[in-house]
């Protein structure tokens, strides 16, 4: 406010009267607060967006662009046995990925917030330390774990568990799963504690009060009311998971290859960036269909609980 | 007490840490009383409200409820249910399906389900906001739904921690007399947590009041008002002139006193009063002197003049200096013969009953 107050003393002092009015109005206090963040939003996320929506219906000739409509690219996006089967798999790993971190987290959010005591905040500060090594790093340190000769494996192999290396652990999609679960328990565990927190705890004794036990308490009071932090966590980790290229490139090996890394080719080697543009808005609209659809089934599954 | 009571509380402590939240008490609540217990905060009201409820555990000591012990016994399995202080109404569900929120565990019938709740909403005034969602009641509502919540289920007591103090003054009091006449036509044992005093006065069968973890006195509203036996009780409810007097006499039950301005009198000893100087304190409470007009004349009488002087509406306040006495009385006199004209400066002379005073344990 006093920002738009120094702006009036100054020489619009002359300006119309129902224009100095809007100035002073809470409409133009909000827009003047929240106007660069999105012109810095409209310059880097939706303008880019736009031409890679524009690119998808364009047609690559060799080393310039025919800019003649084309839906050519998404009849190869959507009907390649190859493409399928990768956006298929980035989807059924994110899902994968998003429901494990989701069920693991939970419990860790539940705790903290029920009982984390006074040491809510040191407990919360120790979830993020991990966050503070490089992703990279984090990834790298899931090969030397999961590897033939890891740390898992001669863990097991000496005491006696298993006797021969288990291959199965790295080098595809289980490894992706796996890692990506790690990497991504923080953000999920965060939005689940803050609704949590935010739950009077009045309320579950009177579910107590009213005949139900703790299980029964907590699935038809605690589960629907930390929804929004579910449904938050499930987003967080699934829309940048289905797009991840770093891990499956990392420890997927051949198996876990995702759709990011098919879009990386078109913008690289392959040298198609129609087609890469229009895999791209594929796996965009698609996720995002998805994210509804995950939105839904979690609110009917309460529904039903309760 | 013939029948056996519904609660008996029997040398019940409670310590967080070294702190005593209830000091060994012990206390019978019968079938269908409407029992209020009052204190200020942090008097231990409310952790013994919980530990009937079964949210609190006891340190020491029994908690009865229909004759079985609750030790032990968790919440969701005592004949008990609550109204809690903010109402704790399930934000997630509307109205009707937080009445039927208890019932759902009973698998009754839909259609036997849905009369029950019927019938709850009804005795709250509420039937026709059944799909009326949890955000859009306002606090009186709020609190009927948790009323019918609780009442649906039937229990043997209802306990209420401190329901009305969330609403406005003119809705507490008609919320005052509605939850008395529900609880007469339910007949189920009420149990309310209170720190307002004209709230308990005003709906309770009996009153128990607590000061630091421990029982001060139980006893009916007119007995607790009129014969408070300490000076915190008497206090606790309402004004009251306190005074010194010298003891001249004293029996196991009586005792005779002679005060400053109110002459010789012989009191009802309060249990527990221990006689350690010659001085006893007595008080008299400030409706119980009243303002002699004119010519008027009375067998009791004390005279004085007004120092001050508060108007409250229906009656005025007057501070009264009577020479010889420590400190000025309050008197409080209806505005009917125009007690709020009389100037502070005036002459005054005051009538009282000797039955008015008591004699008050420390």
């Amino acid at each position: 406010m006093a920002a738009v107050a120094i702006l009036q003393d100054g020489p619009s002092k002359s300006a119309h009267r129902t224009g100095r009015r809007w100035r002073d109005s809470d409409e133009a206090t909000g827009l003047a607060l929240i106007s660069p963040t999105l012109l810095y939003a409209l310059a880097l996320l939706f303008l880019p967006v736009l031409i890679v929506i524009a690119y998808s219906f364009w047609t690559q000739d060799y080393l310039t662009i025919d800019h003649t409509f084309t839906l050519e690219n998404y009849r190869i996006a959507l009907t390649e046995p190859i493409y399928r089967d990768l956006l298929a798999r980035s989807l059924v790993i994110a899902l994968v990925v998003s429901l494990v971190t989701v069920v693991f987290s939970y419990p860790v959010a539940w705790f903290i917030s029920f009982h984390g005591g006074v040491h809510k905040n040191l407990w919360l500060f120790l979830i993020t330390v991990p966050c503070w090594t490089s992703y990279l790093l984090r990834v790298m340190s899931w090969k030397v774990i999961l590897g033939y000769q890891g740390v898992l494996n001669t863990g097991l192999m000496s005491t006696g568990i298993i006797e021969t290396p288990i291959t199965s652990l790295l080098y595809n999609s289980n490894a992706v799963v796996i890692t990506l679960v790690h990497s991504w328990a923080a953000f999920a565990i965060l939005p689940i504690f803050v609704s949590l927190e935010k739950i009077d705890r009045s309320l579950i004794e009177a579910a107590h009060d009213l005949g139900d036990n703790k299980v029964m308490s907590f699935l038809r009071v605690t589960l629907p009311l930390s929804l929004p932090g579910v449904i938050s966590a499930f987003l967080i980790v699934m829309i940048p998971t289905v797009g991840d290229y770093v891990t499956p490139k990392l420890v997927g090996g051949k198996d876990g290859v995702m759709i990011a890394t098919a879009i990386q080719a078109q913008f690289g080697k392959a040298a198609n960036w129609p087609l890469g543009a229009a895999l791209s808005v594929t796996t965009m609209v698609v996720v995002s269909a998805m994210a509804g659809l995950v939105v839904l089934a979690l609110k009917l599954f309460v529904r039903w609980i309760r | 007490m013939a029948e056996m009571p519904m609660i008996e509380i029997k040398a019940v402590s409670r310590f967080y840490g070294i702190y005593k939240a209830l000091d060994s008490v012990t206390l019978d609540i019968a079938a269908g009383e409407f029992f209020s217990l009052l204190g200020p905060s942090g008097c231990g009201k409310t952790t013994l409200l919980r530990s009937i409820a079964g949210f609190d555990t006891p340190t020491s000591g029994d908690i009865r409820i229909d004759g079985q012990s609750a030790i032990g016994v968790p919440p969701n399995r005592r004949p008990t249910n609550m109204v809690f202080q903010n109402y704790a109404i399930f934000p997630h569900l509307n109205v009707a399906e937080n009445v039927a929120y208890g019932l759902k565990r009973l698998k009754l019938d839909a259609q036997d389900e849905r009369r029950r709740v019927g019938d709850a909403l009804d005795q709250v005034r509420l039937s026709t906001l059944g799909k009326r969602g949890a955000h859009e009641l306002s606090g009186g509502q709020r609190q009927r739904v948790a009323l019918a919540r609780a009442l649906v289920m039937r229990p043997k007591v209802l306990l209420l921690d401190e329901p009305l103090s969330a609403l406005d003054k003119k809705l507490r009091e008609e919320m005052q007399v509605e939850l008395r006449s529900l609880q007469k036509a339910v007949g189920i044992t009420f149990v309310l947590v209170t720190h307002d005093q004209y709230e308990a006065l005003a709906m309770s069968d009996r009153i128990a009041v607590m000061f630091g973890g421990r029982i001060a006195q139980v006893a009916t509203p007119k007995e607790i008002y009129q014969r408070p036996l300490t000076r915190a009780v008497a206090d606790f409810l309402g004004g009251m002139n306190f005074m010194k007097a010298r003891i001249t006499g004293e029996t196991a039950t009586d005792l005779s006193v002679e005060t400053q301005r109110f002459g010789a009198v012989t009191l009802t000893k309060p249990p527990g009063f221990t006689c350690g100087t010659s001085e006893a304190t007595i008080g008299i409470r400030p409706e119980r002197l009243r303002v002699l007009w004119d010519d008027d004349t009375a067998p009791h009488a004390i005279e004085g003049h007004v120092v001050d002087r508060h108007y409250f509406g229906e009656i005025t306040h007057l501070i009264v200096n009577v020479p010889g006495l420590d400190a000025p009385l309050s008197v409080s006199e209806t505005n009917n013969f125009g007690a709020d004209d009389i100037p502070v400066g005036a002459p005054i002379r005051l009538a009282y009953d000797p039955d008015a005073l008591v004699a008050l344990a420390d």
